[in-house]
Formats: structure tokens, C-alpha cells, sequence
């Protein structure tokens, strides 16, 4: 291993930029002549929209326009769209109900673009936003999932009854009830998957540029996946042809999952900066960020799990129900359906399993991928119950578990995913070896003494990335292919640019991936540069969601890194006067194998461009290799996490005494990020076990739209987080990698659960753990105890 | 923001006329509570006058048993005060629990009580220590300041210039945070004072009120045990949330009792 190359953890070349604040992001970008957009949102949950008078805000100092729907409608500007089709059981498509940019007749949640106003400046667009007359006729409203479906509920969209957007089912229903009817031993818990606002540091943001004389139109936006925004803004929504419209994605601050998507704030500023002939740019502002980025989580579960005499699963069933908002966003369909159902085996040897879930519109914001999108929510139903199964067969968890681990690879679940290698029995021990699980009782007696409750929950968890082969996807009704591309272009001086479809918006690809440059081509790191985010500059590319950067994006890099060699090698023998299989290639330098003739990588690169010494005929001049790389699985990064939770039943305040994760992601390339993303993930997973709850009052009005009531977790909320690794090699990709970024937000919620519900020996208990619920389950069950 | 005039002036005199001069006036001191509220376009006042210019509204002097802390005073500088910490360090310790750095050092006590939020965490200080609010116009007893939700004994243009906080035999604050906004779900501050022992609740209710039974009992014994079984009735007090009423009836007997053990030492 060298100082820079795979496994060496220098530190990120990018954070010198950002945390001396050269970043350059979205709201860094000003162009000439810009206008300002303010968004004219939507008080009311359900509403038809009457006349919009804009006369009084035209007439406001700088306005230079009021565009509604209707404006775009004439412009033959189409909806929003959803890329992944779900059909139901009966085999009908899912019913998606227009999603217009900016409203057309109706409202169905607060904060539904109605309208934008142009101005000269913010300041004044918003001024004039407020001048802006909507007749609003509000209408009754639902909120939540379970009583959208219900005979007497408001309707999202007219046209689709019972609010039910599909009613799908994964796996085997027949073996399933067998396994449930020959069952010695039934277990059951409902689950509730509390809805996330995601909150990633920068607010979402864009600017419109078009120049007239071109034809093109530039969107600056806050993007994890710039092609996928143009090839959706272009073929489906209708603003340019593809050609004709640049997406560039600058530095962005974070996204998990929630700038995946295409929303309708950044195809209003690309259309009307056409429409009024100027930029015009749209910062959110934090309140809008919890209006309306989309949502994450949101389920309602029953589930079962059938056991035999000895103890062993034989089946699993489970229904859900899933709340996607007023409008299915870019990917609202698959997140609850084939991210979701598709993991339910977990790390277990289940023969039968059998899954429902309902999707459903009500009138909150759009529900899509969040950190982890459907396997969080799946790991949570599987490790919640397996705890349970446990505690009715009065056995360790942890016992419990191995019992029924998946022991021999490639091993086929019932629910389509074929795991290809995993050693969850080696996570499972060396995590209870780190938190000292044999010390738990003692503990335990300790904190009792002291008048404290103490808990202790596992989580041995796997989780899907690497998205995704791309038939495999198509199948399953995604709109697109789920490769990535790269293109590696060495200069003549032996520098390197990595053109890479992935985007890096926190997650260190500027480093990481130059030290797969490094090790492969031996060049030092700072001789590499990672050049993403721009599809003016880039070759198409899928983007950056599922933790697939490292799996599938960086694989496509190491295939154009071996045309590279290969190319390089060739030249590399004519220079030498050697037979193409005698030379060698390492640590930068080729050889001829036997000799001490050598060159070195910049010399070749020279040599490449320069032309002058073998024949190009033959051998094309230059060097540079572009590759697309289609995974062949997914890979399946597991592992386990335990949590040790203290609980002042005077107040019902949880303190996480210790938090252990131990993690098998496969090769490595930097360990210092890993741990930033599972520390990061963790956080987001306690957060959501303990703080985190986007509630709605029953009208519609988000009850938690700042910080002053939406839990966002802090340092001081989380313990000094112990981790560890275990290493099975992915055989699916040439790397070895298996994918981190969302591990720890998978992972961590049961386990903190697992601990409370051990804690406390109660059951059933949703998601957040709030002091005053927390509070009241320990005293009820001190008064029962009495 | 909407639009307004922005003034600083040099002295009390010469903000109590602009004051009077403006349409729809408003004084700002940290501006911690003021500038979310115009961010978020909740107010708009037509002048801002920023008190932030007058020099002797700020600063900390301890005297014949009295710690006085200027209005402008900011929090972080209550709470590093050596002479506070000695003097009353349960003052302290309360100034330094007040939300983030970056608010503890631009916010300020005459603000916090001149807007008395039910939540905030002075209140319940200048309450239970039975402290004087000296304004441009006269002196207000603690009793007599605080009025109701986000209201005080305050005329419209009086501004508040020092709060003087009589040195107590034995005080202490316990805060129950909101895990969201971090302000006082609930804050219970536990003073043994010449007058008797006083027990003020912030955050529990529209605003803060003494807690009698409490009183009555830690003036016969100052003890944890002592205010353990007194039952506070959850009418009447807030519910959101964070904290429906009876919990946080509940967490005033806990605060209390944690108050009184840390009193104690
Ligand atoms: C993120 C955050 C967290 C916070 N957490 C807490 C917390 O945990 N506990 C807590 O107690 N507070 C908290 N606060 C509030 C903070 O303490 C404020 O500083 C305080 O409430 C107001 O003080 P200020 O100096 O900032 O006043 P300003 O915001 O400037 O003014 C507030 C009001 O008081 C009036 N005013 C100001 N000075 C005077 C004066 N001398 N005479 C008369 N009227 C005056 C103003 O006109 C205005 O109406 C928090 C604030 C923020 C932003």
C-alpha cells in the first residue's frame, strides 16, 4: 500500500476549498443580467385555485414577471414526472396523477408552487410574492397514510380512487401461508417508520440561463445527477432537446437522496429564464427546505414471522403501507416497493416470504429517497422482529440470530436478490466483543442501582448498493439503466483528469478516487483531477445515490484505467523496442521484464502524444480511455450494530451509553472516509430513532417547519461511536467494494429501538423515542409491574 | 425582512426620542429574538432603534450583596463572569445553558426579559431571586414584571437599563431542554433568599409563575424529599409538540427536586 493508493486514508483534497470557504457552490454563481425567483406557495393542504391576480405585484418596484401554471401549460411545458413504474398485483399500472411545475386548477400541499414572480432582486420578488391574490377554495385534507385509503377520504387526485397509487405484492404467498399454517410459533409487531425531513446543509437552488443566440440553456442546480435532471428537463418535461440544455452541478452541500430528484423550482427557473430572456436564480430559503424537498420514510407495517420448533424462521410476512405524498417524485415508487421488499430476508435464511405494500397519495409533500431509501425502512421491520422473536422465545438475540444466518454463498432469497458473499457471523461477533456484550448484566444491575434503566439492541443488518445491473432494474420498471461511465484522459505531461458520471456532494470522490488513480498509474494524488457535475464537460452518466459511487462508479474508472495500461504498455515496448508482453507496469513504471530498461508513466504519456516513435498506424496517438461499466449484482455490504442505552425513567431522557458498528463494505479505498460516512449515517439513524419526526397537523399545515421543532440530531446527542470492520471481498465488481454511505442510517434505528424496547420490556414502540413517550412507556410499566 | 429604518443611537435619552419620533418603532438589543421574527416576516416595524451603541447599558458590578448586570449584557459574558460565578453561580450556569454559542454571545438578558418568552430561561431567575428591573422610567419588582405570554409591566418606549439581583443564601437552576429549539421545556430555579425560599417555573406555563406549595415546603425543609410528592396540576399549563401538559407537570416536581439536591451540593 502506498501513502496515497487504495487503503491509505490521506486527508480529502477537497475540504481545504470548502472549509476556507472557496467552495463554489449553486448561490455562489451569479450571472449577468440575473432576475430572482420567489415562489408563490400554497397555505392550504387542499385547495382549488380560482383566479390568480397578479396585477398588484406587477406593478411592484422590480417585478419583472408573475408566471403561473397556466403560462407554462401554453408553452407546452409538460408535468413532473416519476422514472420507475410499479405494477399492482392485478397487473394495472400504478396510477400517477399529473404533477405540474406550478399548479393548474388545484393545490394539494402546503407549500405547492402556484406561481413564480421575477424580479430584480429577492428581496423584491418576495415583496411582490405576497401581492400576488389567490382565490383559494380549501378543501378537506388527509394527512395521514392509513386513513387516505379509507371509503370517506378526501382524494389527492380525482381521478384515483381510494388514494391508492398501487397495491403490490414481492414473493411467494403460497409457501407463505403454508409456512404460517405449520408454524409451532407466531410472532407479530406493528411498526411505524417515522417520516424524515432530509436537511442537507444547502438548500436546494438553481439558476436559469439561456442564450438566444445559441439556443442553449444552462441550469445551475443542486444536483446529485446532472444527466439524469437534463435527460428528464429534455425528453419529459419538454424545456429544450438535450443538445440544447447544459445541467451543471457545482459544489453541492449535501443531498441524501433528496437532489436526486427533478423538482418544480429548478424547471421553473430554466424555463422562464427563456421565457423573460434573462438569468433567473432561486435560492430556497431553510423553510422551504422542509416544505418542500421531499420527504423520506413515512410506513405503517404489520408484520409476522413463522418459526419452527427449533426456533428457526420459516416464514415472514409483511404488510405495508406507504405514504407518498401529493405527487410521486422521480423515484417515489420504487423506494417502498423494489428497495424495500427486496431486502426483508435480511441476513437470514427465510424459505417463504411474502410482501404487501400500498402505496398511497395524501396531501404532505412527496415522499422519495432518503439516506438508505426502502432498506432502512426493511431493515427496521426485519431487526425489530427477529429482537422480538427472541425476547417470546426467552433467547439471546444474539443467539437467535446466528441460529438463523445465511451461511453459504451465492444464496438466493425469496424476494429476487441473489447475495453474493457475507460473513455475518464474524460481524456479529467481534461488535459483541467490542462492546463487551458478556459485561451488559452487570451493567445492567449497575444503572438499576442508580434508579436507571439500561438496554441493550442488535441490528445485524444488510442492506442493497452498487445500484444497479441495468436489465436487472429494467425488469423491475425502472426508466433507466443504472451503470456508470468514466473517462480517463492523461495529459502529455502524465496528469490525469477523471471525467466520472458520479457526483460527489459530501462524499469525497475528489480524493477517493484519485487514489485509485494513484495506486493504478502511480501518479501522486495531486497530480489527479476529479471533474464531475457538468454535462457539457462529462460523458452521460447515472449519478450518485444507493452508495453506488464506489462499486459502479469507481468501476468504470478501473475498466478505463486498464485501456489506459493497456494502451500505455503497447506504446511503452515500441519505445523500448520491446515485445508488448514483456513489459511490465508498476508503481508508475514500465519495464521489460528481465532488464533494467525502463520509462516512466509521464515519459509514455509524452511519448503518446508526441507520435513520434511508434507506428500510429497502428497505435492512434494520445491517451485516453473512456469506459461504462454495468454492474453484474448488486453487492450487499452487512454487518452489526449495537446499542447501550441508559433511560432516567424520572424523565424518560435515553442516553446512548455505547454504540457499536462493525461493518463488512469489502475492499476499502480510504478508511477515513468510511468512518466519516458511517459516523454521518449513524448520527442520521440515531436522529431518527430518538429526534427526528416530520408531523403534519390533521389539516395539513407541517407542524415542524424549522429547527425550533424539528429535531435535527447535534454532537451532544450521540456518544463516541466504537467501530469496527470485517472483510468479505465483493466478487461482483473488479474493486472488491461494497458500498458505505448509508450503512449507518440502515443500521442504527433498530438497534436504538431494540435497546428501549429491551430496556423498558415493552413491544410495540414507534419511532421517535421523545423523552415524554419514552417517559410514559417506562411508567406504565411500572405500574403494571406493581 | 420588510423595509425599515435602522438608528443607533448614542444615548438612552436619544433612543427615547427616536423612539417617540417613529411610526412603529422597535428596540433591538442582541437581536436574537427580533431578527427571526423580521426574517421570517412576522413584524414590521418602521424603524429599528439598535441599542447596541449605548457603552454603560452593558457590564456586571457585585456590591453589598447585589450582583447588577447591565441590560446589554450579553449572555456569554454573564455566564464567564468570575464575580457572577462567585456571587450567584446558579446565574451563571443558567446564562451559559442559554441556546448555542453564537446566541450566548449576541443575545442579551435585557432582551430575553424585555420579550419574555415563556420558554426562556432568564424569567425564572429574576423571579426566584426576587430581582429589581430598573427601566428609564422607574423600578419594577420581580413579582410585578413578567404579565403573561410574551408580556410585562413594560410601556410602550420604556427600556429596560439594569436587572439587580439580590445575592442568595443558597440558589440553583435545573433545565429540561426542548430537544428541537433548546430552550426551557420546562426550568425550575430554586432560591433560599432573606425573604424565604422561592421556587420559579419557566417554560411550563404562558409565563413563568412561582410555585407555592413548593415554597412552603423547602422553607420548612430544603431538601429534594421535600418537594418529591408535591403534585403539580397540569391545567392550565402549555402542551405542544415536544411536552403535552401533565408531562410537563411532571417534570416541574423532577426539576425541583434536581434543583434542590444541586443547591445543596
Ligand atoms: C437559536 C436560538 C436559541 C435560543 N435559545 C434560548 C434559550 O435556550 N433560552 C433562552 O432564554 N433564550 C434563548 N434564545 C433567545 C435569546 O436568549 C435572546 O437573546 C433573547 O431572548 C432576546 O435577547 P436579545 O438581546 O437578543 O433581544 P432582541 O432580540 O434584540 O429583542 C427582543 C425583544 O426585546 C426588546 N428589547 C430588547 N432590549 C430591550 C431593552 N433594554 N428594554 C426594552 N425592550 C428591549 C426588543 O424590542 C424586542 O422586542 C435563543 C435564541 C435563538 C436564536
Amino acid at each position: 500500500m502506498t501513502a496515497t493508493g487504495i487503503g491509505a486514508s490521506p486527508r480529502r483534497k477537497e475540504d481545504f476549498r470548502f472549509i476556507t470557504g472557496k467552495g463554489n457552490y449553486t448561490d455562489d454563481i451569479n450571472r449577468a443580467g440575473q432576475t430572482f425567483a420567489c415562489f408563490v406557495r400554497s397555505p392550504h393542504a387542499h385547495a382549488t385555485i380560482g383566479r390568480i391576480d397578479a396585477a398588484a405585484a406587477l406593478a411592484m418596484p422590480g417585478v419583472v414577471a408573475v408566471l403561473t401554471g397556466q403560462d407554462m401549460a401554453d408553452d407546452g411545458i409538460g408535468g413532473l414526472i416519476c422514472g420507475w413504474m410499479v405494477h399492482s398485483k392485478d397487473g394495472s399500472p400504478m396510477k400517477a396523477g399529473p404533477h405540474p411545475a406550478l399548479a393548474q386548477g388545484k393545490v394539494r400541499y402546503c407549500g405547492d408552487c402556484v406561481a413564480v414572480v421575477i424580479a430584480e432582486s429577492y428581496a423584491q420578488a418576495k415583496d411582490a410574492a405576497e401581492a400576488v391574490a389567490v382565490d383559494y377554495h380549501p378543501l378537506a385534507a388527509v394527512v395521514d397514510a392509513k386513513a387516505a385509503l379509507g371509503p370517506d377520504a378526501p382524494l389527492v387526485h380525482d381521478e384515483i380512487a381510494h388514494n391508492m397509487v398501487f397495491d403490490w405484492e414481492l414473493g411467494n404467498y403460497k409457501e407463505t401461508v403454508d409456512a404460517f399454517t405449520a408454524a409451532a410459533k407466531v410472532v407479530s409487531l406493528d411498526i411505524v417508520n417515522n417520516r424524515l425531513i432530509p436537511n442537507a446543509m444547502e438548500p436546494r437552488a438553481a439558476i436559469g440561463d439561456y442564450d438566444s443566440g445559441t439556443g442553449i440553456h444552462t441550469l445551475y442546480t443542486t444536483s446529485q445527477n446532472p444527466h439524469v435532471a437534463r435527460l428528464v428537463l429534455s425528453a419529459f418535461i419538454g424545456i429544450a432537446p438535450e443538445h440544447k440544455l447544459r445541467v451543471i452541478a457545482p459544489d453541492v452541500g449535501g443531498g441524501f437522496g433528496s437532489k436526486i430528484f427533478i423538482y418544480a423550482e429548478e424547471t421553473v427557473c430554466v424555463w422562464a429564464a427563456r421565457r423573460v430572456g434573462r438569468p433567473v436564480k432561486w435560492t430556497g430559503e431553510r423553510s422551504e427546505s422542509f416544505l418542500s424537498d421531499a420527504h423520506g420514510r413515512d410506513h405503517h407495517t404489520h408484520a409476522a414471522l413463522a418459526l419452527d420448533a427449533g426456533g428457526r424462521i420459516t416464514g415472514l410476512r409483511v404488510k405495508t403501507i406507504a405514504n407518498l405524498g401529493a405527487y410521486l417524485s422521480t423515484f417515489a415508487s420504487s423506494v417502498p416497493t423494489y428497495l424495500y421488499a427486496t431486502l426483508l430476508s435480511g441476513q437470514y435464511d427465510i424459505p417463504a416470504i411474502y410482501a404487501e405494500v400500498q402505496g398511497v397519495y395524501t396531501h404532505t409533500a412527496p415522499v422519495d429517497a432518503y439516506r438508505g431509501a426502502g432498506r432502512p425502512e426493511a431493515t427496521f421491520v426485519v431487526e425489530r422482529i427477529v429482537e422480538e422473536a427472541a425476547r417470546q422465545l426467552g433467547e439471546d438475540p444474539a443467539e437467535f440470530r446466528r441460529r438463523n444466518f445465511i451461511r453459504s454463498f451465492p444464496h438466493q432469497t425469496p424476494v429476487i436478490m441473489a447475495y453474493d458473499i457475507g460473513d455475518y457471523e464474524a460481524s456479529l461477533d467481534k461488535a459483541m466483543q467490542l462492546i463487551d456484550y458478556d459485561g451488559f448484566p452487570g451493567r445492567r444491575r449497575a444503572s438499576e442501582a442508580a434508579g436507571k434503566r439500561r438496554g441493550i439492541g442488535l441490528s445485524t443488518y444488510i442492506e442493497a448498493c452498487g445500484i444497479a445491473p441495468s436489465a436487472a432494474v429494467g425488469s423491475l420498471g425502472a426508466g433507466v439503466g443504472l451503470w456508470e461511465s468514466a473517462e480517463v484522459r492523461v495529459n502529455p505531461t502524465g496528469s490525469v483528469e477523471v471525467l466520472t458520471g458520479s457526483h460527489s456532494h459530501g462524499q469525497g470522490h475528489e480524493t477517493t478516487f484519485a487514489q485509485l488513480v494513484s495506486e493504478r498509474l502511480g501518479v501522486p494524488l495531486e497530480n489527479v483531477e476529479i471533474v464531475h457535475g457538468d454535462t457539457d464537460k462529462v460523458q452521460f452518466g447515472m449519478g450518485t445515490y444507493g452508495s453506488r459511487s464506489g462499486a459502479v462508479g469507481m468501476s468504470a474508472i478501473a475498466k478505463a484505467l486498464d485501456k489506459v495500461e493497456a494502451k500505455a504498455k503497447k506504446i511503452a515496448a515500441h519505445l523500448m523496442e520491446a515485445a508488448p508482453g514483456d513489459i511490465e507496469f508498476k508503481d508508475g513504471r514500465f519495464t521489460v521484464a528481465g532488464t533494467d530498461k525502463s520509462l516512466t508513466f509521464p515519459e509514455v504519456s509524452l511519448a503518446a502524444y508526441v507520435g513520434h516513435k511508434f507506428p500510429t498506424s497502428e497505435i492512434e496517438p494520445g491517451l485516453k480511455e473512456s469506459a461504462f461499466y454495468d454492474p453484474l449484482n448488486f453487492t450487499f455490504p452487512a454487518g452489526c450494530h449495537i446499542c447501550e442505552v441508559e433511560i432516567d425513567p424520572d424523565t424518560g431522557v435515553v442516553r446512548i451509553e455505547r454504540f457499536v458498528a462493525v461493518d463488512d463494505f469489502g475492499v476499502i479505498i480510504n478508511p477515513m472516509i468510511v468512518e466519516g460516512q458511517v459516523h454521518g449515517g449513524i448520527a442520521q439513524g440515531i436522529g431518527q430513532a430518538l429526534l427526528e419526526h416530520g408531523i403534519y397537523s390533521e389539516d395539513g399545515q407541517l407542524l415542524t417547519g424549522s429547527f425550533m421543532d424539528y429535531t435535527m440530531p447535534r454532537a451532544g446527542d450521540l456518544p463516541s461511536f466504537q467501530l469496527g470492520l470485517t472483510t468479505t471481498r465483493c466478487p461482483s465488481n473488479p474493486l472488491g467494494m461494497k458500498g458505505c454511505g448509508e450503512a449507518g442510517a440502515i443500521a442504527a434505528p433498530p438497534a436504538v429501538i431494540n435497546a428501549i424496547t429491551d430496556a423498558l420490556q415493552i413491544r410495540d414502540f414507534a419511532m421517535p423515542a421523545t423523552p415524554e413517550r419514552v417517559w410514559r412507556a417506562a411508567n406504565a410499566v411500572a405500574l403494571a409491574a406493581e | 425582512m420588510y423595509q425599515f429604518a435602522y438608528h443607533r443611537p448614542g444615548s438612552l435619552a436619544e433612543a427615547e426620542k427616536l423612539f417617540s419620533a417613529a411610526e412603529d418603532p422597535k428596540f433591538m438589543s442582541g437581536g436574537q429574538t427580533l431578527i427571526p421574527t423580521l426574517k421570517q416576516r412576522l413584524a414590521s416595524p418602521s424603524d429599528i432603534i439598535d441599542l447596541g451603541g449605548l457603552k454603560d447599558l452593558a457590564g456586571i458590578s457585585v456590591a453589598d450583596g447585589v450582583v447588577t448586570i447591565g441590560a446589554a449584557t450579553r449572555h456569554a459574558d454573564v455566564a464567564s463572569s468570575a464575580e457572577v460565578r462567585k456571587a450567584i453561580p446558579a446565574l451563571a450556569d443558567l446564562a451559559g445553558w442559554i441556546g448555542d454559542p453564537l446566541v450566548r454571545h449576541r443575545g442579551t438578558i435585557g432582551g430575553s426579559i424585555a420579550n419574555a418568552d415563556p420558554s426562556a430561561d432568564y424569567p425564572a431567575a429574576v423571579v426566584a431571586l426576587n430581582a429589581t428591573v430598573h427601566t428609564t422610567r422607574r423600578t419594577i419588582a420581580a413579582d410585578d414584571f413578567f404579565t403573561g405570554m410574551f408580556e410585562t409591566a413594560l410601556h410602550t418606549g420604556e427600556i429596560v437599563t439594569k436587572i439587580a439581583f439580590p445575592v442568595a443564601a443558597q440558589a440553583a437552576y435545573e433545565k429540561f431542554r426542548n430537544p428541537a429549539s433548546r430552550y426551557a421545556m420546562v426550568g425550575v430555579f430554586v432560591a433560599r433568599t432573606a425573604g424565604g425560599v422561592r421556587v420559579a417555573v419557566t417554560g411550563a406555563a404562558p409565563s413563568v409563575f412561582r410555585q407555592e406549595a413548593m415554597e412552603a415546603a423547602l422553607g420548612k425543609s430544603f431538601t429534594p424529599d421535600a418537594v418529591a410528592g408535591i403534585k403539580v396540576s397540569p391545567d392550565g399549563l402549555n402542551a405542544d409538540l415536544h411536552a403535552s401538559a401533565e408531562y410537563r407537570a411532571h417534570l416541574v416536581t423532577v426539576m425541583a427536586k434536581r434543583a434542590v439536591a444541586r443547591a445543596n451540593g
